[in-house]
């Protein structure tokens, strides 16, 4: 079971829901933060007996010696991240999307696979959660090798509970894909109104099915209400605008442990989605 | 010229309510909205389209199966495992590497380059705006971003415009490297939280990398302000510039309910701390240094 938690914007409480959700269920769960940009749930979640391992991408390394300066490798990457000039090839690595087209068209075998640092995979847990999480290295640009490796690490015997990143572009693509659930969490503004037309659109593109989380449910207006009714999405859960989930968010305390009531609620939240799911 | 972007790591900071304000208060400029994934500006400031161009992004292999015969030569070469079974490309899956077309024997593949979006040029009552609608589950959101500053510039240079105000996307990957590398400054929105810290550490890291003066300015402080005295306190420790803090006021949302700029809708507390917020950055911008005013917003 596979059930990801998508906002097509940021801020709107995507990792509130995730977090609270995975702490609120009896059964096993596995975290996967799949927001390696900026990655949060592990502020709420507090692992303990933290791992991390290195995440690399394949990059070309050019032997020189052997190079004929034929340019096939050149001629093959689209990406201008190996170029000939001259008696020369020079790499770019952080161009490179690894496809290895390079490797495989060089007539003198003078290209091997090197490596390039995509970030970290980071292993914890914190009672019955499991929290996975990818952190990508500054001045990274690419996520979605990172985020697929994240994803290599769902359970078949657990929930697995995917945060995805915000947008409507491959990282969230990259996170969505595969999922049997998608949760879309707005807030009733007209901002949030935008983005979830967005994110609705993504996930009909991608043909999963998805119910609606209103966070801050009384503090706009009713016009996501009204949008989902014509949708035909259900909205399953709707989380007030209170102060207190907002100050116990602030110091990295999620909704379900600081609000009584609410590990309930999100306990419910699962039940409703196991049944949509059959 | 001054080019200034506007990020925040993670969305819901508030950065495109300062953006707006800031579009309102600055003289001759063009706005630029660079979050081309889910774009929001012109919700508050109503764009009235003068040129539209399309997005020509990447290229996608797409496999006719009337010349197809099933070799299984592309499936073996493609990493990303974007070719089904019975030779069906999966559009989403495709980086458009073009390895298959290149070992197809019988040339099957067709790799030909998407139409991902689309970007414009608009007038609006606060001066010219470029900003772009990218195609839903599309890529080269960075090159997009790319192509919108590079407009923008034409436009300022041509008009003799003094800024280029700059609505940038979260997180820390591609759109937001396009967005950052070589702008003048960025203004970093924050909120007093524990993952506000944490975005604030990555973005500020990723400023320094691309070598962009950063600063900072804490939204609803008020909300945790021991958490907003870590924020301000990683800032000088770490050469960022604090340019303010804004208190939690509900004409922020109000005014967005409204389809406004928060400084032409209120003259609240918010909206107060936004003008000089935006004091600050403009005096900072100037000369790049570090200017004393913020100090006296923070302690008063
Ligand atoms: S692996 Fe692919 S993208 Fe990378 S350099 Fe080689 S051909 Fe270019
Ligand atoms: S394909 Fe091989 S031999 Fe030809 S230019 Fe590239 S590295 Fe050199």
């Amino acid at each position: 079971m596979i059930i990801a938690i998508a906002s097509g914007k940021g801020g709107t409480g995507k990792t509130t829901v995730a977090t609270s959700l995975a702490l609120s269920l009896e059964a096993p769960v596995r975290l996967l933060d799949c927001d390696v940009e900026e990655p949060n749930a592990h502020i709420f979640i507090r692992p303990e007996n933290e791992t991390r391992t290195t995440v690399t991408a394949m990059v070309p390394e050019v032997d020189l010696k052997r190079c004929t300066a034929c340019g096939a490798c050149d001629a093959i990457c689209r990406f201008s991240a190996i170029v000939q000039m001259g008696k020369a090839v020079l790499t770019f690595p952080e161009m490179c999307h690894s496809c290895e087209g390079c490797l495989m068209v060089c007539p003198a075998g003078a290209i091997s696979a090197g490596t390039r640092e995509l970030g970290e995979l980071i292993r914890g847990t914190a009672g019955s959660v499991e929290l996975v999480y990818g952190s990508l290295r500054v001045g990274e640009a690419m996520s979605p090798p990172l985020i697929h490796r994240v994803k290599q690490e769902m359970s078949d015997s657990r929930i697995n509970i995917i945060d995805a990143p915000p947008g409507t572009s491959c990282p969230v693509i990259s996170a969505l894909t595969g999922a049997d659930f998608v949760l879309l969490v707005t807030e009733p503004t007209p901002f949030g109104l935008n983005d979830l037309i967005l994110a609705v659109e993504t996930v009909r593109t991608m043909k999963l099915p998805c119910g609606i989380v209103i966070n801050r449910c009384d503090s706009g207006t009713d016009e996501t209400r009204g949008y989902a009714e014509r949708q035909g999405i259900p909205v399953m859960m709707e989380i007030p605008d209170r102060r207190d989930i907002a100050e116990s968010y602030s110091r990295g305390v999620p909704a379900c442990l600081a609000i009584p009531g609410m590990k309930q609620r999100f306990a419910r939240l699962m039940t409703d989605i196991q049944r949509k799911t059959g | 010229m001054k080019e200034l972007t506007i990020i925040s790591g993670k969305g819901g900071t508030g950065k495109t309510s300062v953006t707006a304000s800031f579009a309102s208060l600055a003289q001759h400029k063009v706005i630029v909205d660079a979050d081309v994934d889910a774009a929001d500006l012109h919700l508050v400031i109503p764009p009235e389209i003068r040129r539209q161009e399309p997005f020509q992004g990447g290229h996608i292999a797409e496999i006719d199966p009337g010349r197809c015969t099933q070799c299984g030569e592309c499936r073996l070469r493609c990493r990303f495992d974007a070719i089904s079974e019975d030779f069906v490309v999966d559009r989403l899956a495709c980086e458009g590497c073009g390895v298959c077309v290149y070992f197809c024997p019988v040339q099957a593949i067709d790799f030909s380059r998407q139409v991902c979006g689309q970007w414009f040029v608009s007038d609006t009552g606060r001066g010219p705006m470029v900003h772009a609608r990218l195609g839903i589950a599309q890529e080269n959101s960075g090159l997009l971003v790319s192509v919108l500053r590079k407009e923008a510039r034409a436009i300022a240079e041509q008009k003799g415009y003094e800024w280029i105000i700059v609505d940038g996307p979260p997180g820390i990957g591609c759109p937001v490297i396009s967005s950052v590398t070589g702008a003048g400054g960025v203004l970093v929105i924050s909120e007093p939280t524990m993952s506000g810290l944490h975005d604030l550490k990555r973005v500020n890291e990723l400023a320094a990398f691309l070598r962009v003066p950063a600063m900072a300015c804490v939204n609803k402080y008020d909300i945790n302000p021991d958490m907003s005295d870590r924020i301000i306190a990683y800032a000088w420790d770490h050469k960022m510039e604090v340019a303010g803090v804004i208190p939690y006021d509900r004409d922020m949302t109000a005014a967005m309910v409204a389809r406004k700029a928060l400084v032409d809708f209120s003259d609240g507390p918010a909206a107060r701390a936004i003008r000089s917020v935006w004091e600050n950055v403009r005096d900072f911008m100037k000369t790049r240094g570090h200017s004393k005013s913020a100090l006296k917003i923070i302690s008063s």
